[in-house]
């Protein structure tokens, strides 16, 4: 049996295992590292409930070997957030943006890229967006109210945070 | 599920994995590069390599404007080509259709080359490839192979890349200033194209007359056959004629003319009757946008 050697970082921590050739990410970070954020929905490729972000991009772990992703940058629902809820997950929350919740790892992971590269979506591009990700309760108009209530949270925040760069130069305006 | 146990190798550039192809003469080889379409089929439908040779090759993930052609790297994602400047700006008809692949965790890991190798019949990037006149590239040990993407595609999973041959690349003539579409009826939960047409329709301002003439137009349909394939009788039917509506409706009544009935895919989802039916629609949709396109932008003068 062909054994790898491989190392990651997930959710910050850095990890070593060995995997056979054949194991795919999703079980490497369910099974073997005990990173249980990403589930285990359709396996093939279509349901979007083991999302988790590689190097920044949001993909389906079940379609990926992880000998792949040897030396990457993992992040799983549960990386979301140093303690309690991130805002995207606070929307979902807030909204009811999940019945079930069993697609909600991956919902939040593919959130997160589509608010990082368009932090104003249509309802319709947030639809788009999460093309890839089924929720099989079927609960969609309030996960796309979440996205949406997101996106406007995350609006105030940068806001805030540009308020308090431009700070500092009043100062030194002195 | 799982896949059955195989050999992996990691290659590191064109040459180690041309080696690693060349060292294994004897086994099933499969090479890997967004594994989106070989792990599912690993898993599901018996594929099952002895070697699976995964591309780690930075050099292949590029794109590179030239003056009248782009290269696309095999390694380049869908997400990519769909946001790359260069891309949109030269071969738009290219970004249009990557941008149409899938769902977005899969534009973020399929390649163009696993795509076009892979040559799954209701693929959309085919049809892109074939309107635009491109030239898939190939390496083997001993030298290179320019392949037309006319000549490319054989059937289901079937491709002019021979046992020793590593697709590297695709060159993509640019388009300028025609106007180009790809229109699709998407499969609801696979993602492919049931049917998708992509369109270039190139106009001639002649001396200023009122009227344009279409000065020659390339348009191929994928997911009504084996393969994606162009569609001659459409493009006969626009070249010379004046660009309107009903040259656009005579020359989509023409799409089906090129397609063998008997030939038709059909499946749970759709009868080959339904494609035929949907072939003549999506034609006829992206020529208009085609067209819209090249009316909404005429060269300056």
């Amino acid at each position: 049996m062909a054994t790898h050697d491989i190392t990651l970082t997930v959710n910050g921590a850095a990890e070593s295992l060995t995997v056979e050739s054949r194991t795919l990410l999703v079980h490497a970070l369910r099974d073997d590292l005990g990173y249980t954020g990403p589930n285990v929905g359709c396996e093939s490729g279509k349901c979007g409930a083991c999302t988790v972000e590689v190097d920044g991009d949001a993909v389906k772990s079940c379609t990926i070997l992880a000998v792949q992703t040897d030396g990457s940058d993992v992040r799983t629902a549960a990386g979301l957030a140093d303690e309690g809820l991130d805002p995207v997950q606070q929307a979902f929350h807030d909204e009811h943006g999940l019945q079930c919740g069993y697609c909600t790892p991956g919902m939040l992971a593919t959130t997160h890229q589509l608010l990082d590269e368009n932090p104003d979506p249509s309802r319709a591009e947030i639809r788009t967006a999460l093309k890839g990700n089924v929720c099989r309760c079927t609960g969609y108009g309030n996960i796309v109210d979440a996205v949406e209530t997101a996106a406007d949270r995350l609006a105030e925040t940068d806001d805030e945070s540009e308020a308090r760069a431009d700070a500092p130069e009043l100062e030194a305006e002195d | 599920m799982f896949p059955a146990e195989f050999d992996y190798e990691r290659a590191a550039s064109v040459g180690e994995a041309l080696d690693a192809i060349n060292e294994h003469a004897d086994a099933d080889v499969e090479i890997l590069a967004g594994g989106h379409s070989l792990v599912p089929a690993m898993k599901t439908e018996g594929r099952s390599p002895d070697v699976v040779v995964d591309l780690d090759v930075p050099a292949l993930d590029a794109i590179n404007a030239l003056s009248d052609r782009t290269v696309v790297g095999a390694l380049t994602t869908y997400a990519t080509i769909a946001d790359s400047k260069a891309v949109r700006a030269n071969a738009p008809l290219l970004a249009e259709t990557a941008a149409e692949v899938g769902d977005l965790q899969i534009r973020n890991r399929g390649t163009i080359g696993g795509n076009l190798a892979e040559a799954h019949p209701g693929a959309d990037l085919p049809a892109a490839v074939l309107a635009s006149d491109a030239i898939v590239l190939l390496r083997h040990r001993d030298g290179k192979r320019e392949v037309p993407a006319t000549d490319f595609f054989r059937g289901d999973g079937e491709t002019a890349v021979e046992r020793d041959e590593l697709l590297t690349g695709v060159r993509i003539p640019h388009t300028d200033d025609a106007g180009v579409a790809y229109a699709k009826k998407t499969h609801p939960a696979t993602g492919y194209a049931m049917v998708g047409v992509a369109a270039v329709v190139e106009v001639d301002d002649g001396d200023g007359a009122a009227e344009r003439t279409v000065s020659g137009a390339r348009v191929a349909a994928t997911g009504a056959v084996d393969r994606a394939v162009r569609l001659p009788s459409v493009e006969d039917a626009l070249a010379g004629e004046p660009l309107e509506e009903g040259t656009i409706e005579a020359a989509a009544g023409e799409a089906q003319a090129d397609i063998e009935a008997e030939k038709l895919r059909s499946d749970a989802y759709a009868s080959g009757e339904f494609r035929a039916e949907l072939l003549s629609t999506y034609t006829a949709r992206a020529l208009e946008s085609a067209a819209e396109r090249v009316a909404d932008d005429p060269p300056t003068a």
